[in-house]
């Protein structure tokens, strides 16, 4: 007889940019029960006020400081080297677009949330985030049904 | 006490100002996050970017916070159970890039205990309630039905070798 292995469990990396981002990806936890998992944000000290760890701080960039972009890279690729992902979710911004796109590469299974602030229609992020996620949703059912984008409900 | 917050990147002279005058009649300390640039605030105690402890504590002791139409700030509000006023940015005067904010209060206008303030003038009427009332906590049902749809996903995503 050989002994089975029991299943691991999940292990997922979730990441957002400090504020906003930050704080719906926290409402989202409960959806995380019983999973491994690594948290990274763009603002030391964040985590830390939220219990969540372990956890890794990753630098922010926007569309006005692109040049970033490699740094960004390199320190998510490291989180994703350390933490080997099965899910990778972000609510934004393009920091969460660089976890998704680099996570798939990985091999992981991607997830957005659109920030529930875009109430008209996906944010830029998001639209670029269409092409790496797996389960690509909006927090609106009406941006959901105009974008194309999955709709569960909202963290408002 | 009141806590004003107009997040930390974009100023909104509009609400400052509006909230500096009504400091000046009444004896209530107004703790004030007034973002960038400069601002007419004499009557308020401006406090500049607030290491998150020091947020979280401000918030909570406030009697009611007024704030932009930000959704850090509207969490927050429900995670510490406070009372909110929220006045949305206008993308119409320059106070952000789009009406977003305006939109996301339309929504919660309808169903919350969010109290929205679509003009600066009715702030004095909004904040001489002697009773508001605080967001409550937790999940409502929309929240619980995302929460519900991303564990039935990451339930069935293959684990990887």
């Amino acid at each position: 007889m050989t002994a089975v292995e029991a299943p691991r469990r999940t292990r997922i990396l979730a990441l957002a940019s400090g504020g906003g981002h930050w704080q719906q990806l926290m409402e989202m936890r409960p959806a995380f029960e019983g999973c491994e998992v690594t948290y990274a944000t763009t603002l030391a000290g964040l985590p830390e006020e939220f219990g969540a760890s372990p956890a890794v701080i990753v630098p922010d960039f926007s569309r006005s400081d692109l040049w970033r972009l490699p740094l960004v890279g390199w320190r998510i690729g490291g989180a994703l080297r350390r933490c080997r992902p099965d899910i990778v979710i972000s609510t934004g911004a393009l920091p969460g677009v660089t976890a998704l796109a680099l996570g798939k590469l990985f091999g992981a299974r991607t997830i957005w949330v659109d920030s529930v602030a875009n109430a008209e229609e996906m944010s830029l992020s998001g639209k670029m985030a269409r092409r790496v996620a797996d389960l690509w949703l909006s927090q609106w059912p009406h941006v959901a049904e105009e974008s194309g984008a999955g709709y569960f409900g909202a963290v408002l | 006490m009141i806590f004003l917050t107009v997040g930390t990147q974009l100023g909104f002279p509009r609400l400052v100002e509006a909230m500096d005058a009504w400091a000046a009649t009444t004896s209530e300390e107004v703790i004030a996050q007034v973002g960038s640039g400069r601002v007419n605030c004499a009557n308020l105690a401006p406090r500049g970017m607030l290491p998150p402890a020091e947020f979280a504590d401000i918030f909570r002791r406030a009697r009611v916070v007024v704030a932009h139409a930000g959704i850090g700030t509207i969490l927050a509000a429900k995670r510490f159970r406070r009372p909110l006023i929220i006045v949305p940015r206008m993308a119409g005067l320059g106070e952000h890039r789009n009406d977003h904010q305006a939109a996301t209060a339309r929504a919660l206008e309808k169903g919350t205990a969010v109290r929205v303030c679509w003009e600066v003038a009715e702030l004095p009427a909004l904040l001489a309630e002697t009773a508001p009332e605080a967001l409550p906590e937790g999940p409502g049902a929309s929240h619980a039905a995302l929460i519900e749809g991303l564990k039935g996903f990451i339930a069935a995503a293959p684990l990887r070798r």
